[in-house]
């Protein structure tokens, strides 16, 4: 394995059972590895698969079968997982899509922040603490006059941004966003944007990025997996995936992206890709260096 | 010769009464759609593009009031009609697709009544005749083997199909204009793609005018005729879609097309616009924007600026193009990618 690989995950299985007759496999023998400072991005459509595959990563529940690396360590075995929970949970922080029901409603801002820093024992004293509070506050953009208030008299960008903060305060070596920008306005996704381009940067934290929105996900990441029906179908450096996309679903998927230019929209032929026609027995093949595609 | 418009608002106004004060949502609006034509609506959220259209439907909670102005469908003046004279625009003459097609459609009632519903309603037809129509409509909106999906109920049915199952509702009763408010936001791109298709498909078939409600600049670009950004309540730039896309001429409009990622060349950061949209409770009394707006210049602050006329189609709203006020140019980088 590589020195330098933050998580890897390997033949990663997730089925769920909904009766005897019914077995939803969400994720179907997916394996990629993130090395330590880079940005992944993970795309696909709804029911694909990569929510799923983060929340397994995550440890909420455990993979049917194969295998989840983070630091060289197997987390994704259950005497392993417990044993260094602690760490784990403060190393992989998360960011979720619905920021007002990652806070706490009846918390302040400053509390929402300083619980993590209280329970992992980082800083138990007052004064320390709350200098820790202003300068992770004034570094996702806030002044510190927002520290008194509730999470519902924040927007919904400011929410994030306090949700941001408090998982840059657990110094984390890998954050799991999902989603994290999907429900802003445009001009407020580019400045969220923006700042975990600045943060990531700073503190070297290593990124998985789950959107649906290709745009952004060409524009943050350093690496993009492309899922479909849990399957991952494509995987490359973010360049060579958008400028030369192999797969049938990949070409699909791009073509459909509107692009804010009236006259090539209306002329522009979008792609259509048959889902049924996935082989079930496949596999990822390298065709290039770093260029993955299922065959 | 000049047509009718089939929509027409003057210099609306809308506020909510509120406990805390007056919202002033929406801020002497003018516009007008042919017939035929899509115009798109577009802004982020809270700048008054969804109250804009329930308001012409009248859908609008009960603490809202038209403060001023008209609406005017089809030369009739509709701002006073009560409810009972809306039900009756409501399907005939006006149509409404919100964005969650599972808070549209009643779980519990197969597609095929659900359509036929309002198809009874406002037409003197027998069941049978009513049933005949929906599967016309389901065929009309890409829905293979309408025959027998018409008996399912709407959980059979993958997010794509449900909207497009709202669209045959919407259309059923062939309305005039059909307000479609984010009716793409919640599908993936293949499916958006599809739907968009349709829409245009639908309007070249049966010469339908559509309003389109978006915060999604590429989704407009590909649906719309026309466009208008608003902000604040206030359309801030009107114009044909190569207007406002290839040579806009507000500096909101020059921030939201930057903002987009596929306006960004490679190594650059993203351009957002800082801070945030005004809270409509007390807004400022001059250009809402100027706080956001690094070209603001001093009257920005004072007064409201009138509406410029750039060409026939086009108008914006900012003092930058008034006579005494220093030339801008458009930001280099969004320069760049127009020219592309």
């Amino acid at each position: 394995m590589n020195s330098d690989s933050i998580l890897e995950v390997r033949h990663l299985k997730q089925y769920f059972h909904v009766n005897k007759h019914l077995t939803i496999k969400a994720i179907d023998d997916v394996s990629f590895q993130i090395d330590k400072g880079e940005i992944f991005g993970l795309v696909g459509e709804t029911g694909s698969g990569k929510s799923t595959t983060a929340r397994t990563i995550m440890g909420i529940y455990p993979p049917a079968d194969g295998e989840v690396y983070f630091k060289g360590q197997l987390i994704s075995d259950k005497k392993i997982y417990h044993k260094n929970k602690k760490e784990i949970q403060r190393k992989m922080q998360f960011i979720f899509q619905d920021s007002a029901a990652a806070l706490n409603p009846r918390m302040t801002v400053e509390k929402i922040i300083a619980e993590p820093l209280i329970i992992n024992h980082i800083i138990n004293e007052k004064e320390e603490l709350k200098k820790k509070i202003d300068s992770l506050l004034v570094e996702v953009g806030l002044d510190t006059s927002y520290k008194s208030k509730y999470p519902s008299e924040l927007s919904g960008g400011q929410r994030q941004r306090v949700a941001i903060a408090r998982s840059i305060g657990m110094s984390p070596d890998l954050i799991i966003g999902d989603e994290p920008i999907a429900s802003l306005d445009i001009s407020i996704q580019a400045q969220i944007v923006t700042l975990f381009q600045k943060l990531q940067k700073k503190h070297g934290f290593t990124f998985l990025f789950i959107a649906h929105d290709l745009s952004i996900i060409r524009f943050i990441s350093d690496k993009v997996g492309v899922m479909l029906k849990g399957k991952m179908m494509e995987m490359a450096p973010a360049k060579e995936l958008f400028e030369n996309p192999l797969h049938p679903y990949t070409k699909a998927l791009l073509s459909a992206v509107p692009v804010p230019d009236p006259i090539y929209e209306r002329n522009k032929k979008i792609l259509t890709y048959d889902e049924e026609s996935i082989q079930a027995d496949g596999q990822m093949v390298e065709v290039t260096p770093g260029h993955f595609v299922y065959k | 010769m000049i047509m009718e418009p089939i929509l027409q608002l003057k210099n609306l106004s809308i506020s909510f009464d509120t406990a805390n004060g007056e919202v002033e949502a929406v801020r002497d609006v003018n516009l007008s759609l042919q017939k035929g034509e899509i115009l798109a609506i577009v802004g982020e959220s809270g700048c008054g593009k969804t109250v804009l259209g329930q308001s012409v439907l009248k859908l609008l909670p009960k603490n809202s009031r038209i403060k001023e102005g008209q609406i005017i469908v089809d030369g009739e003046d509709i701002t006073n009609y009560k409810e009972k004279k809306m039900r009756n625009l409501r399907g005939p003459a006006l149509s409404m697709v919100f964005q969650d097609p599972m808070t549209t459609l009643n779980p519990t009632i197969p597609i095929g009544k659900q359509i036929t519903e309002s198809i009874l309603k406002h037409n003197k037809v027998s069941r049978e005749e009513a049933k005949k129509i929906a599967i016309e409509m389901l065929h009309l909106v890409g829905i293979d083997d309408p025959v027998y999906r018409i008996s399912l109920q709407p959980h059979f049915f993958s997010g794509g199909m449900r909207q497009r199952c709202v669209l045959a509702i919407a259309l059923a009763s062939n309305p005039k204009i059909l307000f479609a408010d984010e009716p793409t936001t919640s599908l993936d791109v293949t499916v958006q793609a599809k739907i968009l298709d349709l829409l245009l498909d639908i309007r070249d078939k049966t010469g339908i005018s559509i309003v389109f409600i978006s915060h999604d600049l590429g989704v407009v670009a590909r649906i719309a005729d026309r466009v208008a950004v608003m902000y604040a309540g206030k359309v801030v730039e009107i114009g044909t879609a190569e207007e406002v896309f290839y040579d806009p001429c507000h500096p909101y409009t020059w921030g939201l097309l930057s903002a987009l990622p596929s306006n960004t060349t490679e190594g650059e950061n993203l351009r957002s616009i800082q801070g945030m949209p005004p809270v409509m409770m007390d807004p400022p009394p001059g250009d809402a924007f100027a706080v956001r707006n690094e070209y603001a210049l001093k009257i920005d602050y004072e007064e409201m600026p009138p509406m410029f006329q750039i060409s026939p189609t086009h108008f914006t709203a900012t003092w930058l193009l008034d006579e005494r006020a220093p030339k801008v140019e458009v930001p280099l980088s969004l320069k760049r990618s127009i020219s592309i």
